[in-house]
């Protein structure tokens, strides 16, 4: 399923101009220019996934969230920090299900700032479960001047940060289709999205053409996977496609940790509410069976 | 007022505390007593629902304090703590979230439950107007807390909105920086805005109280719209009737909640708002929480800035004086077949508002936005007091329980 985001608009446009036209108003220009504009721009396109955590009883693939955290190791930990999870986080309930010894070994090669010590300097250990992921840059600065004056997000909480505009009236439904994906459906389509450009779509040098990226046409971070860089071991095949999927779920798990938590709570609460109301409407009507109202 | 029984206390403890400070029977009063009409339908049970919801908000918030920074430099830190490290944090933090979403629809059922039936007419003036009060401390209260996680929108909707005061001719700038505590908004805003965000939500309280006194004073206006005539025959006690009405309906509304809640947290809020606030980088749509947008659609469909400001509040305003604006001594929406078509109207138009405030100000859209705006005032000022002179209500009943009779009436011929 293909999502427009922008042209979403025309549909509300065109509504607009229905609604222009019963109500014998002369705005039809105006909608028309707004449609026009919407054509001239680059529009962000989409592709809607199926995860396993989608849902009421949505839960991780613990094996995705593994290869997930595997290319994030390898690949985006280059350049983006992430430094809401610590190593801990990893043996969590509801997460890529390591064991405390392997996050122990996880840790164990990357070095941390500790300190200072009794002699008042600041040194180096290697990191343990307890600490945060360290930054790959020292500092804002340091992380522009390694990529071309960009600088790469944070990405503890890309899973929630990004989002198409759904427009009327795919919002509403979401409420009962209990869509929340739409953070991973975007980091997919942008991991996958880097295409040539459309004619009369130029990207300044530095810069790169991609089909679902929101802020506009051309994104300054290089088209960061290829087929094969990083090894599967599970028999997962080592494409583009699976491995920006696997990552944007783990992602989705890095913003989200406690989302298995969350859903497994609302059903006991959903059931208990449900039961609950049923109770008291039966007691409510004994009340006033007796009263005219 | 009267109510259906008396509490007599009934040992050595609760005589003794009766002689001095009555609070017993000041409770069984109100709570126990109370007549109630008996035709009440299910959006009078608003009230209870705001009620538990403004004590669901007391006791998250309270908790959610313990865990909270409030410094530019680690607000933001300090939610992800709570989600991630605090035992039930996340469901503190979304609950008080999506809270305050459920707290606004809450409200405005109940509002609207008041403008359909004429809940502020002639004696429920005051009732209506500390309403109004405590609608627009819920406000400030709201805005507040949404700076508070210091997101990128935290930051831009504080930024934007402090800064509509910058509209008033002279006085304005100081103001804004009065505000600010500074010449933008930093940590010395994020504070006080804390601060306040702890403090009001004990105004609403406060006014809430007052709401209630007046509502106990007057009693309960209803679907009718005639007032009780006979304790006995048009009303019910408040315990059990209203108590268990109420507690089906709260639970029911907590259903939805929980959806929200559990299933979608984060649809109410803004993407944009998972990163940290960034005084140099401006989102390329600054929008409000959904429950401005309305009044943020009239702030922008204004060419002038002080013009859309002054629209903006007087839009609120207006609502206090609506009891002097309905020209018409009927109450209920009911009886009033032109009002009615009106009110529907009016509905869609605040719908449309609030559809149009989260579009980006340009184009056709600015257009509707003033063409929906115009009609707004229109509607409080031109339809109200014109609609109470040339309509012809129906007939009303002669009182409450004639109303129910003939309802009941009705509906055992048309099952024969």
């Amino acid at each position: 399923m293909n999502i427009h985001p922008r042209i979403a608009r025309s549909p509300i446009a065109g509504a607009l101009r229905a609604v222009a036209v019963a109500a014998g108003l002369a705005l039809l220009s105006g909608t028309a220019i707004a449609a026009e504009e919407g054509a001239a721009v680059h529009h962000p396109e989409i592709t809607a996934q199926k995860w396993s955590f989608a849902g009421p009883f949505g839960r991780f693939d613990k094996g995705q969230l593994q290869r997930g955290y595997k290319v994030y190791k390898n690949v985006c930990a280059n350049c983006h920090s992430m430094k809401y999870v610590a190593f801990r986080n990893l043996s969590d309930e509801g997460g890529p299900g390591f064991t405390e010894e392997q996050v122990k070994a996880i840790a164990a090669e990357y070095k941390v700032t500790d300190g200072p010590n009794d002699d008042g300097e600041m040194f180096q250990r290697p990191a343990r479960p307890s600490d945060r992921f360290p930054s790959p840059f020292p500092n804002e600065q340091a992380a522009r001047v390694a990529n071309g004056n960009a600088l790469p997000p944070d990405l503890s909480l890309m899973g929630k940060a990004r989002a198409a505009h759904r427009g009327f009236p795919g919002f509403v439904f979401d409420i009962f289709t209990q869509y929340q994906e739409s953070g991973p459906d975007y980091v997919y389509s942008l991991l996958t999205g880097y295409t040539d450009a459309p004619h009369g779509q130029e990207c300044a040098s530095g810069l790169n053409y991609n089909k679902a990226f929101l802020a506009g046409a051309c994104i300054a971070m290089a088209k960061p996977i290829e087929d094969g860089v990083v090894d599967y071991t599970d028999g997962t095949p080592a494409t583009v496609e699976n491995y920006a999927r696997d990552v944007s779920a783990f992602l989705m798990w890095t913003a989200e940790p406690k989302l298995e938590d969350r859903k497994r709570t609302g059903f006991k609460v959903m059931a208990f509410l449900i039961v609950f109301a049923g109770l008291l409407w039966f007691t409510k009507r004994k009340i006033w069976a007796d009263v005219a109202h | 007022m009267q109510g259906h029984s008396t509490y007599t206390p009934n040992n050595g403890f609760t005589r003794w505390l009766e002689r001095r400070l009555p609070i017993i029977s000041m409770a069984h009063g109100q709570a126990v007593a109370f007549p109630v009409p008996k035709n009440l339908n299910y959006f009078w049970t608003f009230g209870a629902i705001l009620m538990v919801m403004l004590v669901c908000q007391l006791l998250t918030g309270i908790v959610l304090v313990m865990h909270y920074t409030p410094h530019t430099s680690l607000a933001f830190a300090s939610v992800e703590h709570i989600m991630r490290d605090v035992n039930w944090g996340w469901l503190l933090r979304y609950m008080h979230a999506n809270g305050a979403s459920m707290f606004f629809i809450a409200v405005y059922i109940h509002m609207f439950r008041g403008f359909y039936y004429g809940s502020y007419k002639e004696p429920r003036e005051v009732l209506w107007i500390l309403g109004v009060l405590i609608f627009l401390v819920m406000m400030a209260t709201a805005f507040m807390g949404y700076v508070l996680p210091w997101g990128q929108m935290s930051f831009w909707g504080a930024t934007v909105i402090t800064n509509l005061f910058s509209a008033f001719p002279f006085v304005g700038e100081p103001i804004v920086t009065w505000l600010w505590g500074g010449f933008s908004v930093d940590n010395p805003t994020l504070n006080r805005f804390f601060s306040l965000h702890y403090l009001l939500p004990f105004v609403i309280v406060g006014i809430v109280i007052l709401h209630i006194w007046a509502l106990h004073v007057v009693g309960q206006n209803n679907p009718a719209g005639v007032e009780v005539k006979s304790m006995q025959q048009d009303t019910v006690p408040f315990t059990p009737y209203a108590t268990l009405k109420d507690a089906f309906a709260v639970v029911c509304f907590l259903i939805v909640f929980a959806w929200f809640l559990f299933y979608v947290p984060n649809f109410m809020g803004h993407p944009d708002n998972y990163i940290e606030a960034n005084p140099m980088v401006t989102p390329a749509h600054i929008v409000p929480e959904w429950y401005f947008l309305p009044f943020y659609a009239i702030l922008r469909a204004i060419p002038s800035k002080l013009g859309g400001v002054l629209c903006m509040f007087g839009a609120i305003a207006v609502m206090f004086i609506v009891p002097w604006l309905d020209t018409s001594r009927v109450k209920s929406g009911a009886y009033r077949p032109l009002f009615k078509q009106f009110f529907w109207v009016f509905a869609i138009v605040c719908v449309g508002l609030g559809y149009l405030g989260s579009l980006p100000a340009e184009g056709t859209y600015v257009l509707w936005a003033r063409v929906l705006t115009a009609y707004y005032f229109l509607h409080f000022l031109v339809i109200l007091p014109v609609l109470g002179l040339i309509e012809t209500p129906k007939p009303l009943p002669a009182s409450i329980s004639e109303a129910v009779l003939g309802k009941a009436g009705a509906a055992a011929a048309h099952k024969a």
